[in-house]
C-alpha cells in the first residue's frame, strides 16, 4: 500500500517595524540583553498596551498580495501560560477573529504549479528569549527581553502540502511575498521566519485525515524538508506494522536525523484565550485598507510574466530576475537604458550576479550603477567585447567604480578585428602548434575549438570571435 | 485642625489670596498623620519629607505671582495600588513589597501638574479585591466614625485619610464599588468615572474591563477639581476617551428642574437597612424640593449583576495576576529546584486568600469545558444589562439608589463570609459592568452617628450632570468630620 502524507504549515514573520507591537521601544534585534524594554513589554504592573498601527497595515499587505480578505473588525485575546520569557503570563494575539482569513499561495512543484490554501493571518506579540549558560557549575536561566512584544504574523494554511519538497517551495514563496512586500526579512537564520509543522499520512486515496503529529524546532528549509521525510517514515512506518500515530509534539533533532516525542506538558496546555480587555477591537477603514491595496508592489509571478512580454527575455531568465524585489528593479533599470534587454537579461542574471555573491554583496548594496551597466550592454550589443572581455570590464567596475569604455580605453581592451593584427597572432599560433595543425589537416577538425581558445588567450580575449575563427580556419586550410 | 480649610475650594481659594501659606498648610497634616495614622491604618507610605519640600516649591511659585493649577497646595492620599516612580507601590499585597515603579501613572502626573501634593500611599483590600480593607496584606483600615467598624474597600485608606482628617482629597480605583462603598461609609463624594474617562496607565489591574481611577472627597465641588485634573484621552491607554469639556458644578447652581431621577424601587425591598433606607427616602424627597421629577423604574435584579461580575472581574484578575511570579520583580521564594516550584511558592506565599480564592475562581470560569458555562454566558449577561439599563435611560436622566444595603459594619463582621460580603457591591457594580460614571455622596448619619449614602448613576458622558446635582445637593458643604 502506498501512503500520501496532509501536511500543512504554521509559520511566524517577523514584521518589519520600527517599534514594538504595543510599546514604543525599537524592535531591534541585535541589542545588548535588555536595552530595548519599557514598562509594558516588561509586563509591569499597570503598564497597558497599544496596538501598533504599522503591524496591522504590514498584516494587510500581505493578505492583499495572497487574495486574501482583510477584515474591518479583528479583535485581540489573552492566551495564558507561565513561562519565565512572558512577563506577563499571557500572550497578546488575535484568535476569534483574525485580521486576514482566506488567500492562497502558488508554488512550483515538480509536477507543475499548485495552489496552497490558507487559512488566516494573524497578529501577536513574540516572547523573550531564555539562555541557559553555567554558572561556577550550576545551570542558570537568564532572560533577554528584547525581543519581548515585537509583532509577529502568524501565517497558518491548510493542510493543502502533500510532500517535503512542497513544504520547501511552499516557505520558498512565502518568504518571497514577505520580502516583496517588505512586511518581513523573513530571515529564517534569525529567527525571523519560525516554522512549526502539522504532519499527518493516510493510505493514498483515502479521504479521512491521519492523526497528526506536530513538528518543532526547525529553523531552516532544509530542516523542514527533512525532517518532514523522516516523520513520514517513522509514521508509515507505524502504520505498516499495524500500530497507531499518536497525537502529540515532536522535536526535530537535527544531529540524529529523526523527530522525538517532547516531554513536556506544552501539547496539553489549556490557554483559556479570552478577550483582551486593554484593547478595543481593530477596526480598518476601507479606504485605508483601500490605499495599501494600491500601493502594493507587483508580485513576482505577476512581474515575471510582464517582463518576458514587455523586454522579449527568455522565462527562465525573467524568473531568475524576479526572485526578489530589489534584484527585479535593478534589471528593470538596466533594461530601461540598454539597447538589448535579453543582453541586460544576461549581463544581471549571470554575470553581475555570480560576481555580487562572489563579493557577498546583496544587489541593494550593488556599486554599479544601472546606466554603467547598461552602457555595457551597449558594447556587448555592438560585438565590441567578447564574452571573456566583459566579465573582466564587470569586475573592474566593481572594483574601481569607471565607467566601461574608461576600463577599456585604459587597458586597450577593445576588440580587435583590424586582419594585419589578427593574420598575425593565427600565424604565430600556428608556428607554436605544429602537432595540432597536422591533426587537423588529417581531419581531426575538433582541434579547431582548442586552436580558438589558444588564440583567444594569446590575445587577452581581445580577437573578435568570428573573425578570427574564419581566418584561423582559412590559414589552417592553407598549404604550408 | 482647628481653623484649617476643610475643603480643596476653601483651602486654593485661601491660599491664592494669600489668607494662608503653603508649609502651614501642611503641617498639620502631617501631624495629624503622625497622631491618627497608627490607629486608623489609613497610610500604607508616607511622604512627610516629600511633602514638604513640595510645599515649599509650590509656595515659592506662587510667591512669584504663578498660579499652579486649580489643586494647588492640595493634600491627596494616593491609593497604592496606583503607580508612583521611586515610591513603594504594593497594591496591599506581600508579593509586592518593596516593589518601586519606575513610572508615573497618567492621573498621578495630572494631579501633580495640578498643583496637588502626594501626601502618601493609601491602604487597600490586596489588589483591591474587598469591600472592607480587611484583606490588606498590611492591616486593616479603621473607620474615623467608630474605629471598631471598616471604613469600606477596597479604596478603605483613602475614605479613612479623608474622613480621619489626613487628607483633602484622594484618588482610589472602583472596579465594582471601590470607591463608592467607602464613601457610603465615610460620608464622602466619590466619583466613579464612565470606563475611559480617565487613563488606567499606572493602575496596577484587577478587572481590566472595569476598572476606573475614581476620585474621592468631601463634596461634590472638590471631586469635581480631582476629576478634571486627571480625566482625559491618554496615549499609554487605549481605552481612553475624549470626554469633551471639564465638569463645571457651577453651571448646574440653578435648581435641577425638569430631571427626571429613576428610583429602582424593587431594589429597596428586603435586605436594606432600616437607616439606609430612611436617609434614602430623606435625599429623595430633598431631590423633589429642589425640583427634580422622581420615577419608579425598573431594573434586572441586582443579585445577577453580582454573579456576572465576580465571574468577568475574576477572569481578567487571573490573567492580570499571572505576571507576579517572583521572575523580574517583587519577593521571590528562595531554594526552590525549577521555575514551577519558583512560581508555587512564591506566589504561594504572595498572594492573601482572597486574592487566591478569586484566581482560582477566574481559572476555573475560564477553562476548557467550563469557558461556554460561566465567562461566554456571563459576557452575554453583561450585555443584556447594558441594554436593560440603556432601555432605562430613555425614561430618565438619572438612576437614584442606595450606595450600600448597610452602614459601615464591625471588622470582622463579614470575614468568614465571603458572600456576604460580596453582597455590599449589590449596588454599585452595575456602574461598572454597563461603564456608566456613578458618583456616591452622604445624605446624613444614623442615629448612631454613622455616615448613609446614596449614588446618582448615569448617563454616558454624564459625569457633569451627576456632580452637579450632588453639588446642587450638598452645596458645597461637606459631611463634618467625626470628633478625635
Amino acid at each position: 500500500m502506498t501512503y500520501e502524507a496532509v501536511i500543512g504549515l504554521e509559520v511566524h514573520a517577523q514584521l518589519k517595524t520600527a517599534t514594538k507591537m504595543f510599546c514604543a521601544c525599537p524592535a531591534a534585534f541585535e541589542a545588548p540583553p535588555n536595552s530595548c524594554v519599557c514598562p509594558v513589554c516588561l509586563g509591569h504592573p499597570g503598564a497597558l498596551p497599544v496596538a501598533n498601527r504599522r503591524a496591522a497595515e504590514l498584516a494587510v499587505r500581505l493578505g492583499l498580495a495572497v487574495g486574501a480578505t482583510v477584515r474591518a473588525h479583528s479583535s485581540w485575546a489573552r492566551k495564558s501560560y507561565f513561562y519565565p520569557d512572558l512577563p506577563k503570563g499571557y500572550q497578546i494575539t488575535q484568535y476569534a477573529e483574525p485580521i486576514v482569513t482566506g488567500g492562497a499561495l502558488e508554488i512550483e512543484t515538480t509536477e507543475g504549479s499548485r495552489s496552497i490554501r490558507l487559512v488566516r493571518m494573524h497578529l501577536e506579540e513574540d516572547a523573550g528569549r531564555s539562555q541557559h549558560p553555567e554558572r561556577s557549575g550550576e545551570r542558570t536561566t537568564r532572560v533577554d527581553f528584547n525581543r519581548c512584544g515585537t509583532p509577529l504574523l502568524e501565517i497558518v494554511s491548510v493542510p493543502d502540502l502533500r510532500t517535503p519538497g512542497e513544504a520547501r517551495a511552499y516557505l520558498v514563496r512565502l518568504k518571497q511575498i514577505l520580502q516583496y512586500c517588505a512586511v518581513s526579512d523573513a530571515d529564517m537564520e534569525k529567527g525571523g521566519l519560525r516554522c512549526d509543522v502539522n504532519i499527518s499520512v493516510r493510505p493514498a486515496g483515502e479521504e479521512r485525515l491521519g492523526t497528526p503529529a506536530e513538528l518543532k524546532n526547525l529553523n531552516s528549509f532544509r530542516h523542514v524538508e527533512r525532517a518532514l521525510a523522516a516523520e513520514i517514515t517513522r509514521q508509515v512506518a507505524r502504520l505498516r506494522r499495524g500500530e497507531t500515530v499518536s497525537r502529540e509534539t515532536r522535536r526535530w533533532d537535527p544531529a540524529g536525523g529523526r523527530t522525538h516525542a517532547m516531554r513536556d506538558k506544552e501539547a496539553e496546555h489549556d490557554y483559556r484565550y479570552f478577550p483582551e480587555p486593554d484593547l478595543p477591537p481593530l477596526i480598518l477603514d476601507p479606504d485605508w485598507i483601500a490605499a495599501i491595496e494600491r500601493s502594493l508592489p507587483e508580485m513576482p509571478d505577476r512581474r515575471r510574466a510582464r517582463l518576458v512580454t514587455q523586454y522579449g527575455i527568455r522565462p527562465y531568465d525573467a524568473r531568475l530576475l524576479t526572485a526578489t524585489r530589489e534584484l527585479a528593479d535593478y534589471f528593470e533599470a538596466v533594461a530601461a537604458r540598454a539597447p538589448d534587454a535579453q543582453i541586460a537579461a544576461n549581463l544581471v542574471g549571470s554575470e553581475l550576479l555570480g560576481l555580487l555573491h562572489e563579493h557577498k554583496l546583496e544587489v541593494t548594496a550593488c556599486p554599479i550603477r544601472p546606466q554603467a551597466l547598461a552602457d555595457l550592454a551597449g558594447l556587448r550589443a555592438k560585438g565590441t567585447l567578447s564574452s571573456k572581455l566583459i566579465k573582466q570590464v564587470l569586475a573592474e567596475m566593481l572594483a574601481s567604480g569607471e565607467a566601461p569604455e574608461a576600463i577599456i580605453r585604459s587597458r586597450g581592451w577593445v576588440q580587435v578585428e583590424d586582419d594585419t593584427q589578427l593574420r598575425a597572432w593565427v600565424i604565430a599560433l600556428l608556428e607554436t602548434h605544429p602537432q595540432e595543425v597536422a591533426d587537423y589537416r588529417k581531419g581531426k577538425t575538433a582541434v579547431l575549438e582548442f586552436l580558438m581558445g589558444q588564440l583567444m588567450k594569446r590575445s587577452q580575449g581581445r580577437a573578435h570571435p568570428e573573425i578570427a575563427r574564419a581566418l584561423l580556419e582559412e590559414l589552417l586550410g592553407a598549404k604550408p | 485642625m482647628r481653623g484649617a480649610p476643610g475643603t480643596v475650594s476653601a483651602l486654593t481659594a485661601a491660599l491664592r489670596n494669600g489668607a494662608l501659606r503653603l508649609p502651614e498648610v501642611i503641617e498639620p497634616y502631617l501631624d495629624r498623620i503622625r497622631k491618627r495614622n497608627d490607629e486608623l491604618g489609613a497610610l500604607l507610605h508616607v511622604f512627610d519629607e516629600g511633602a514638604r519640600s513640595r510645599a515649599r516649591e509650590l509656595q515659592r511659585r506662587l510667591d512669584a505671582g504663578d498660579w499652579p493649577g486649580p489643586l494647588t497646595g492640595v493634600p491627596v492620599a494616593v491609593k497604592d495600588n496606583i503607580s508612583l516612580a521611586g515610591h513603594p507601590t504594593t497594591a496591599g499585597s506581600r508579593i509586592l513589597k518593596g516593589f518601586r515603579p519606575v513610572y508615573t501613572a497618567t492621573a498621578v502626573e495630572r494631579l501633580e501638574a495640578s498643583g496637588a501634593i502626594v501626601i502618601g500611599k493609601a491602604n487597600l483590600d490586596e489588589f483591591a479585591m474587598g469591600s472592607s480593607n480587611e484583606y490588606s496584606a498590611y492591616g486593616a483600615a479603621r473607620n474615623p466614625y467608630d474605629t471598631g467598624r471598616v471604613p469600606g474597600g477596597s479604596s478603605g485608606g483613602c475614605a479613612a485619610a479623608i474622613a480621619g482628617g489626613l487628607a483633602l482629597g484622594a484618588l482610589g480605583s472602583d472596579t465594582g464599588g471601590s470607591v463608592r462603598q467607602p464613601a457610603a461609609f465615610c460620608g464622602l463624594v466619590a466619583l466613579k468615572p464612565q470606563y475611559g474617562s480617565v487613563s488606567r496607565y499606572g493602575l496596577i489591574a484587577f478587572g481590566s474591563s472595569l476598572d476606573q481611577i475614581a476620585p474621592m472627597a468631601r463634596t461634590a465641588r472638590d471631586c469635581a477639581a480631582l476629576y478634571n485634573a486627571i480625566r482625559g484621552v491618554d496615549p499609554h491607554d487605549a481605552t481612553s476617551r475624549e470626554d469633551g469639556a471639564p465638569v463645571d458644578v457651577e453651571a448646574w447652581s440653578q435648581p435641577p428642574r425638569d430631571v427626571r431621577l429613576g428610583v429602582p424601587r424593587s431594589w429597596l425591598a428586603a435586605g436594606l437597612d432600616a437607616d439606609v433606607r430612611a436617609g434614602f427616602d430623606r435625599c429623595c424627597a430633598r431631590f423633589a424640593k429642589l425640583g427634580a421629577r422622581l420615577v419608579d423604574v425598573a431594573l434586572p435584579d441586582p443579585s445577577w449583576a453580582v454573579a456576572t461580575y465576580h465571574i468577568l472581574a475574576n477572569a481578567e484578575a487571573s490573567t492580570n495576576l499571572a505576571r507576579y511570579d517572583g521572575v523580574r520583580y517583587g519577593p521571590r521564594a528562595a531554594g526552590v529546584a525549577s521555575v514551577d516550584v519558583l512560581y508555587a511558592a512564591t506566589r504561594g506565599a504572595g498572594f492573601g486568600p482572597e486574592v487566591k480564592r478569586r484566581i482560582l475562581l477566574g481559572t476555573y470560569v475560564l477553562s476548557a469545558g467550563y469557558r461556554a458555562a460561566y465567562y461566554a454566558r456571563a459576557a452575554r449577561a453583561r450585555l443584556a444589562l447594558r441594554a436593560a439599563y440603556a432601555e432605562v435611560l430613555q425614561c430618565v436622566d438619572a438612576l437614584l439608589m442606595p450606595t450600600t444595603p448597610t452602614p459601615a459594619f464591625r471588622l470582622g463582621e463579614k470575614l468568614g463570609d465571603p458572600l456576604a460580603m460580596y453582597l455590599c457591591d449589590v449596588f454599585t457594580i452595575g456602574a461598572n459592568l454597563t461603564g456608566w460614571p456613578a458618583v456616591a455622596f452622604p445624605v446624613g448619619r444614623n442615629p448612631a452617628g454613622l455616615p448613609l449614602g446614596a449614588q446618582l448613576c448615569g448617563p454616558l458622558g454624564g459625569e457633569d450632570l451627576l456632580l452637579g446635582l450632588v453639588h446642587r445637593f450638598d452645596g458645597g458643604e461637606p459631611l463634618p468630620l467625626p470628633e478625635g
